[in-house]
């Protein structure tokens, strides 16, 4: 009797840099389906990996703040395309994985996508929101702008894995930050799909940076790399949470977990200026306007 | 025929502030002793005279503090924006009347020139009240769709270097946007936050909504202790100024409690002289960058980057303006250069000195007749400094300049973000493009092109990196005393969003939900444009 075609499957590996690695450290973690056979094995990242993806941010970021806020919203604006494109793979991946119904899937990658719209209008408006000319008692022109912090480090909760990923990366992107999402370890094959469809957009190599791997593990290592300037997070446990913010002691890193916050799927919420702040710097500027 | 070299005669500022012999803290409305029944001599710096006995708060002051804050919270939250506003105003009015006074007692208790704190520190302080109380019936439109509640109870620990402004820059904003406060001074300098209670008590307002502890480190130590929610905590929200050292301490100490932080830390800032720039205005600007204060400024401009061609030519213009420089009594409208704040401080800054002398940096200083008592330093200005020496890394908080030197742009940028900190940064040059490029490159939370050491209510100040985050001034300022609602964010927390979504099978019930939450939402968000 001849074997029935065999699928190919995938190898899920890290994003760094713009390429797909497997995790230094040689860890995989079993991927199942919701009916607990294993389909896959994840790549389970080090802190070496970390590393890696601190240093590719870096060396990447001030290009992509430097780049005008126009050429980042049409950049997001591709990753929105690029989302969308690949719309059923993701419903797909979140029915299987997670054994929702695929209407469940359908809204959490509809709502994820058009987020990335949402933060592609953004870019060239924050300075419009957030900064401005500031009438000084004095023969001073004085103007306040927003800059981005750096790299920041994104701590992904297990709920809505997609809509998560993309909530807590398009604020501090649309911003000019680099990010290094840590993804949810509740769907590691859509954290790859979503890397792969990055890779495909316009989105420079290094600006984005995907970790499949375990928050407690890797939370320690977050806070105190001197390289990350920020900490995003959401809906995490308070051990985790705790882990973070004691990086805001180790080089000041502008750390927001939010706790009290809605549910992603609040767009009041969650598409304000406000979740950009906390990867936001403030420079004002003076220079005599009289002579 | 000789000329008698030009001498200044003695010009002391007469007005005298009316002193009681000691204070108590300020809690509730009323001044009370501390519990431990400690108290401390704050003295005059200058003369190292004691000017009056202040309470040492300790922890259950600290506890009567957050109590009588949280206690004036629903009242005060709930006064009408217009109301506070008034208050403000009339705060703002009455520091005014009080303002010559008032930089009398901060040149005695602080040592910084009276020239400095009647011209600088005092108008600033009524400015910034003057320009918060207008936000107290603002604060719907300042933030692009949100609307704005208090955060609650303030702990705003405040440092020496510009006691009354430090106060000014934490409570108006704090008291515009509905918050309660404990200020905390500084050990050295608690005096002008003391009549600025009396002050504040004089204007009406109501008991609670401002209190001020007086003591060390052991006081602020206390009130950080009691950051977040629960019975024997309190605070939800504390403001520091100070040291790097005692902000990474205090961002420990918030870790996980919830407490909303803003800090304003330490600085070693840049101030870069490019060969084409009015190099007159730039020695003012050189100097007053890092001498304004005695150098004891958060955001001195205390390395000083000069291009390599004008170096020997700067150098010289810079020695000669030095010697004009005059250091003495704070009280003397003639005074440059007043007295360092504490022994602590001085001995630290001459520990800098000398080792910027010992790792082979050349030391430049004008010789002058120091007063015996008090602490004094004489301006210094190290030359051939290398970025590896400690006196370009460390922040001094003292009169001291380090001098380097670029070549390009590129290297005086690079030169200039080689450190932790990020507070400010100047630029000097006639060129328009070269300083606006230098003004994006430089990361700095403040930059000041061809001007140093400028400050307005209405301006956002405030750090990058290690320097802190969070702004103080202006409408940006303001996101450092609200908690924001967005529509239907203030009323809900996150649901478990998978269980719910699993319950709903059919794609009809889902419709009916989808329709439903629509419904909700825009309830809400009329709930919150009320």
């Amino acid at each position: 009797m001849t074997v029935a075609r065999v699928e190919v499957a995938k190898t899920l590996k890290l994003y760094i840099n713009g390429a797909f690695p497997r995790s230094e450290s040689g860890r995989t973690i079993a991927v199942k389906d919701a009916k607990g056979r294993v389909v896959a094995h994840a790549s389970h990242a080090s802190r070496k990996d970390l590393r890696d993806a601190v240093e590719a941010a870096n060396a990447a970021q001030p290009k992509w703040a430097a780049a005008t806020a126009y050429n980042r919203g049409q950049v997001l604006y591709r990753v929105a395309e690029m989302l969308e494109a690949r719309r059923g793979e993701f419903i797909t991946l979140i029915t299987s994985i997670e054994g929702r119904s695929s209407a469940d899937a359908a809204r959490e990658v509809d709502h994820a996508i058009d987020r990335a719209v949402c933060f592609a209008g953004w870019t060239d408006k924050i300075a419009a929101v957030l900064g401005g000319k500031q009438p000084v008692a004095g023969p001073y022109f004085v103007f306040t702008m927003p800059e981005a912090t750096g790299t920041v480090a994104v701590v992904v909760p297990d709920r809505t894995p997609l809509l998560s990923m993309l909530s807590l990366m398009l604020p501090a992107l649309a911003a000019g930050n680099a990010v290094i999402v840590i993804a949810p370890m509740s769907n590691t094959p859509l954290a790859a799909a979503l890397g792969e469809a990055l890779a495909t957009s316009d989105v420079p190599a290094g600006i984005v940076n995907i970790l499949t791997g375990v928050r407690a593990e890797l939370a320690p290592w977050i806070a105190s790399h001197r390289d990350i300037a920020a900490i995003s997070g959401a809906f995490l446990s308070e051990k985790d949470a705790m882990a973070l913010e004691l990086g805001c002691a180790e080089n000041l890193k502008r750390v927001q977990i939010f706790r009290d916050a809605p549910a992603f799927e609040d767009d009041a919420f969650w598409h304000s200026p406000f979740v950009m702040t906390p990867f936001i710097e403030l420079k004002t500027v003076w220079h005599p306007s009289a002579l | 025929m000789t000329i008698a070299p030009f001498e200044y005669a003695p010009a002391p500022e007469s007005v005298r502030p009316l002193l009681a012999p000691s204070y108590g803290l300020f809690i509730g409305g009323e001044f009370v002793p501390a519990r431990s029944g400690k108290s401390f001599a704050t003295i005059n710096p200058a003369t190292e005279e004691a000017i009056a006995q202040v309470a040492d708060a300790g922890e259950a002051d600290v506890a009567r503090a957050v109590e009588a804050a949280r206690k004036a919270l629903p009242a005060w939250s709930k006064t009408k924006p217009a109301e506070r506003a008034k208050l403000l105003f009339r705060v703002a009015r009455r520091l005014q009347e009080r303002s010559r006074e008032l930089a009398v007692l901060e040149s005695m208790n602080c040592g910084k020139p009276i020239r400095e704190s009647r011209d600088e520190d005092l108008p600033l302080v009524v400015q910034h009240f003057f320009h918060h109380a207008g936000w107290c019936d603002k604060l719907a439109y300042a933030f692009a769709g949100a609307s704005a509640a208090p955060v609650g109870v303030c702990a705003q620990i405040i440092p020496w270097n510009f006691p009354l402004l430090m106060a000014a820059w934490k409570l108006a904003p704090a008291l515009a946007c509905g918050n309660t406060c404990i200020l905390k001074p500084a050990e050295t300098t608690p005096m002008t936050a003391l009549i600025l209670a009396e002050v504040l008590q004089e204007c009406g307002m109501p008991n609670g909504v401002v209190n001020v502890l007086t003591g060390g480190p052991l006081t602020g130590r206390a009130l950080v202790a009691r950051a977040g929610k629960g019975p024997s905590k309190g605070i939800d929200k504390i403001a520091f100024t100070g040291s790097t050292e005692v902000g990474k301490a205090i961002a420990r100490a918030c870790a996980g409690t919830g407490t909303k932080l803003t800090l304003e830390l330490g600085g070693k800032s840049p101030n870069i002289v490019f060969a084409d720039a009015a190099l007159d205005q730039a020695v003012e600007g050189v100097v007053s960058g890092i001498w304004f204060n005695q150098g004891e400024v958060c955001c001195a401009g205390s390395r000083l980057f000069v291009e390599e061609s004008i170096h020997d030519d700067f150098i010289e213009r810079l020695k000669n303006r030095m010697k004009t420089l005059r250091v003495g009594n704070p009280l003397d409208k003639n005074t440059d250069v007043g007295a360092i704040n504490s022994r602590a401080q001085l001995q630290t800054i001459e520990r800098y000195i000398e080792a910027g002398t010992a790792e082979g940096a050349e030391c430049f200083t004008v010789p002058c007749a120091l007063p015996a008592k008090g602490f004094w330093c004489a301006p210094r200005m190290f030359t051939g400094v290398q970025p590896s020496h400690t006196i370009a890394r460390e922040e001094i908080f003292g009169p001291v300049l380090s001098v380097m030197t670029f070549r390009t742009p590129d290297e005086a940028v690079q030169r200039a973000n080689n450190t932790t900190y990020g507070l400010s940064a100047g630029v000097w040059t006639e060129k328009g493009a070269r300083a606006l490029e230098m003004a994006n490159r430089l990361s700095a939370g403040v930059v000041w092109l061809n001007t140093f050491n400028r400050f307005d209510a209405s301006a956002p100040f405030g750090g990058y990196r290690e320097s802190g985050f969070g702004r103080e001034g202006g409408r940006q300022g303001l996101l450092s005393y609200v908690s924001l609602g967005h529509g239907a964010a203030s009323s809900t927390k996150a649901p478990s969003v998978v269980k719910s979504v699993k319950r709903s099978t059919s794609a009809k019930s889902v419709t009916a939900a989808k329709s439903a939450s629509t419904a909700k939402r825009s309830t809400k968000n009329k709930g919150a444009k009320r």
